[in-house]
């Protein structure tokens, strides 16, 4: 297969195909721009003050009426597009990615557990997951969201919504990694070297983290670039349907839905831009993440 | 003399050759040369990586990419072995050679009956029909020897013993006639009474049909049981061939020699096994003083009572039912076993597979509980009745080995934190210098160098991670070593080595050994005294001499018996 050979050298020696190779790139741009907002945004989407109204839906730059200083048009609000869309990147990764973490921590835990002790522990664990699997993933981000702005009042504020944002979203998300772990964790436990030391007497506890777990996170690992892909996109959606990120500190699904209501008025460009940031990314991060799925199962690796 | 017939196997000076990635390239096999005449089983024997299985593979086609053929010939059945094509002109795989693989657990496909394992080559390549193809399948099943082949047509795998499915794994590879069978460890993952049966059949099927036999093994005593002419391989060389009678009587290779002297003997005791080249003795034994100085310091008083009694042990393991929180089936793993360790001696556990040794193993070393009886500890209840929890030194007194070197070494630790964990934990070293230097000293101990700390358990062989495994055993400065089958996954001259050496630290350290094993000739060369188990019960217990001198029990006499040894040779018996 070929390869790229300017690249580091790591890819090399997996032997990544040139596709992934140009996905993790764009993958890696996108998230060093939507780190690096703060710097490279020509302006400050949060700060409401700045926006004037006779800058309002501003086609972008490079069309006929487009305005110079706003490269990608403004949108109802006279807030520049690409500084939305670099800061609402920033918060979708946020917090995908931390959707990512609570999930990869709860459900590495409770498989560890599951899988090391069996039995009871394991039966509760295992079910509680059949349970939560039983809700679509949108369904059950939806009810948390609700819930928790019913009985709490600051919920849908920029400070707050996001922790509300990755607990609705991991709490679907972790029963992927508990399973996952369970299944290796009870292969581990019955390897020799686990015996060895419940033989020496070491605590569960100990066994569990210093043995097991490094052995069984390859498969986590794995599934957290493609839930990454995932959680950005339940993000997405929650701040399309209106439970997510508010209007004045937007996520790219925020900017998404402002820009569906003006669709049909000819005003194109607040859908489009965001979407498509959103669809290159999600695209880009799944194609590394299935490229790792493959390369780590070897049941699915083809022989070169 | 009358003419040779053509023989069904003739390799010529062959040469096998990996491509490494790093451009240069390795010779897996070189300048081998071997004829099988009809009827005969040659041996092609060797230690792992001796290039034999490359050899038996080569022949089947199954040579694995980027591997090829660089030099020589194959003649099967006097045709030329086209590596293109993987195979000879008009000679099918399948057809003309059948194969035989080592685990009969997992060369048969779990989802088809055995008629249909057994039918699909001969419609395919004789073109049977359906009822043709029945009827020649029982009658190959009868000839293996298989009972009730009728029933057994409608069995899957799983319902048939290792034994019975290694016979329709010989009868799957008769049922076209080849003229060739390649038999790669045909019963390495057998017991030994299996083993004896599967070996007559093999050698029948050369006698009474004329077919030529590869038997690629590593067990010398199968060699002599069975084979006519033996070829021995070492690092991809044929270092000697011959007849059986020839290469194992009178050895001319120094390899040869040291090789067949590994070989375990069941018939006397020696002090030690003769291996080449003891290195680094010196050191060795420096640090075993070292270890027994400080294992002394913490070990007072040494009593005469048994260091650890078994009294009326019984494990049960049950399956659970179809619903949660019911029982299912209950199994008896152990049934009502007694006996007791003396203080310092080697007691050895012998007994085919499933009779209950490693439970017994897994009871004493704390890993499963029993469900009756108890084990004792310096008279200190440690499982079953009565048991105080065992923690601290109770924990620390009873360590244990396993079978798997491979593993049973956390591949994702160094080796001096695999090696420094019992010793932080039970704290035997007050800094983490005394502990890194108590780690040199197991590892030198072991016969090994110091700086293996710092490398990861994939730098090691199978012969040296058995070492440091024996090293983590030692560093909690236990009282007691389980050993659970300590080298039945090795080599022979590298199981040589490991027994010597737990022979060395035995007398080194006073340590007391629980050896558990299937190889009778290992438990004789090492054990002061000897239990003989079947079916989770005890049967029989005595010193190890008079045991294998005057067996009691007609389980015991029946399973010496069955162990193929050096002393019955073929050829020499029929001579006799």
């Amino acid at each position: 297969m070929k390869t790229l050979a300017a690249t580091p050298g790591r890819f090399i020696r997996l032997g990544a195909p040139i596709s992934v190779i140009v996905a993790a790139i764009i993958a890696l741009v996108l998230v060093a721009c939507a780190l690096l907002a703060s710097w490279i945004a020509p302006y400050d989407p949060t700060d409401l003050a700045s926006f004037e109204l006779i800058n309002a839906e501003l086609p972008p730059a490079f069309t006929a009426d487009g305005d110079s200083r706003f490269l990608l048009g403004t949108d109802n609000q006279g807030r520049d597009l690409l500084s939305a869309m670099l800061y609402g990147a920033r918060v979708s990764i946020a917090i995908g990615g931390g959707a990512v973490l609570l999930a990869a921590t709860l459900g590495v835990t409770l498989g560890l557990l599951a899988g090391y002790f069996g039995g009871r522990v394991d039966a509760l664990i295992m079910r509680i997951a059949d349970v939560i699997l039983s809700f679509p993933t949108i369904l059950l981000a939806l009810l948390v969201s609700g819930i928790a702005r019913a009985i709490f009042p600051g919920a849908a504020t920029a400070e707050w919504a996001p922790v509300i944002l990755i607990c609705a979203i991991a709490i679907h998300e972790w029963v992927q990694y508990a399973r996952t772990v369970r299944a290796a964790t009870m292969v581990e436990t019955a390897k020799d070297y686990v015996r060895a030391a419940k033989v020496i007497g070491l605590p569960p506890r100990r066994i569990m983290l210093r043995h097991i777990l490094p052995n069984v996170m390859s498969p986590v690992l794995v599934i957290s670039t493609i839930n990454l892909a995932a959680a950005v996109l339940t993000e997405a959606t929650l701040s399309f349907l209106g439970v997510g990120m508010p209007p004045t500190y937007p996520s790219l699904g925020t900017l998404i839905r402002i820009g569906n209501e003006f669709v049909f008025s000819g005003i194109w460009w607040i859908a489009l831009f965001p979407a498509l940031a959103l669809v290159i990314l999600v695209l880009a991060v799944n194609i590394v993440g299935d490229w790792l799925r493959d390369r780590f199962n070897p049941k699915l690796r083809v022989k070169r | 003399m009358n003419v040779q017939p053509t023989p069904v196997l003739a390799i010529d000076s062959l040469r096998v050759e990996y491509p490494l990635a790093n451009g240069s390239v390795f010779t897996a096999v070189e300048n081998a040369s071997l004829i099988i005449r009809p009827g005969e089983i040659h041996a092609l024997v060797g230690e792992s990586g001796a290039g034999k299985t490359t050899i038996g593979n080569t022949v089947m086609g199954l040579l694995e990419k980027p591997g090829r053929i660089a030099a020589g010939s194959i003649h099967i059945d006097g045709k030329r072995f086209d590596p293109a094509r993987g195979s000879a002109e008009g000679i099918v795989l399948g057809r003309d050679v059948g194969a035989v693989f080592q685990d009969p657990m997992t060369s048969l496909n779990p989802l088809f009956t055995i008629e249909s394992q057994l039918t699909e080559a001969m419609r395919f390549h004789l073109r049977l029909d359906k009822a043709a193809a029945r009827a020649r399948a029982l009658e190959l099943l009868e000839s293996v020897g298989i009972p009730e082949p009728k029933r057994r047509l409608k069995a899957y795998p799983h319902q048939l013993s290792g034994g019975q499915r290694q016979r329709v794994v010989i009868a799957a590879a008769l049922s076209c006639n080849p003229k060739l069978v390649v038999a790669d460890e045909p019963t390495t993952a057998l017991d030994v009474s299996v083993q004896a049966q599967i070996l007559k059949l093999l050698r029948d099927l050369a006698d009474g049909r004329g077919i030529g036999i590869l038997l690629v093994t590593h067990n010398m005593g199968v060699v002599a049981q069975i084979a006519d002419r033996v070829t021995i391989m070492h690092r991809g060389k044929v270092v000697e061939t011959g007849t059986t009678e020839e290469v194992l009587r009178r050895p001319k290779a120094s390899y040869a020699k040291a090789l067949i002297g590994a070989v375990p003997r069941i018939d006397q005791r020696l002090d030690r096994f003769p291996v080449l080249g003891d290195e680094g003795k010196g050191r060795a034994e420096q640090a075993r003083a070292e270890l027994r100085a400080k294992a002394e310091r913490s070990n007072v008083a040494a009593e005469e009572a048994p260091i650890l009694s078994v009294e009326n042990l019984c494990v049960d393991y049950t399956t659970s039912g179809w619903l949660p929180g019911t029982k299912g089936h209950r199994f008896r793993a152990v049934d009502g076993v007694s006996f007791s360790v003396r203080s310092g001696e080697v007691f050895g556990l012998v007994g085919e597979s499933g009779c209950g040794k490693t439970t017994i193993a897994n009871v004493v070393s704390g890993l499963v509980r029993p469900t009756a009886g108890r084990v004792l500890y310096r008279g200190q209840s440690i499982a079953g009745d009565g048991a105080s929890r065992r923690v601290g030194p109770l924990r620390q007194a009873i360590q244990m080995i396993f079978q798997d070197p491979y593993s049973s070494l956390n591949s994702r630790m160094r080796i001096g934190s695999i090696l420094s964990e019992p010793i932080l934990f039970y704290r035997l070293a007050s800094t983490r210098a005394e502990a890194e230097n108590d780690v040199a000293r197991l590892i030198e101990a072991v016969g090994l160098e110091a700086e293996a700390a710092e490398r990861f358990p994939h730098a090691f062989s199978g012969g040296q991670r058995q070492r440091l495994s024996i090293a983590r055993a030692l560093g909690a400065r236990p009282k007691l070593i389980v050993c659970d089958e300590p080298t039945s996954s090795l080599d022979v001259s590298v199981q040589a080595q490991i027994l010597n050496l737990l022979k060395d630290l035995r007398d080194a350290t006073g340590l007391t050994l629980l050896l558990i094993s299937h190889d009778l000739a290992v438990v004789r060369q090492m054990c002061d005294r000897v239990a003989v188990m079947r079916q989770g019960q005890l049967l029989e217990q005595a010193d190890s001499e008079t045991l294998f001198d005057a067996p009691q029990h007609a389980y015991t006499k029946e399973l010496l018996s069955l162990v193929p040894t050096l002393d019955r040779i073929r050829g020499e018996t029929k001579a006799a």
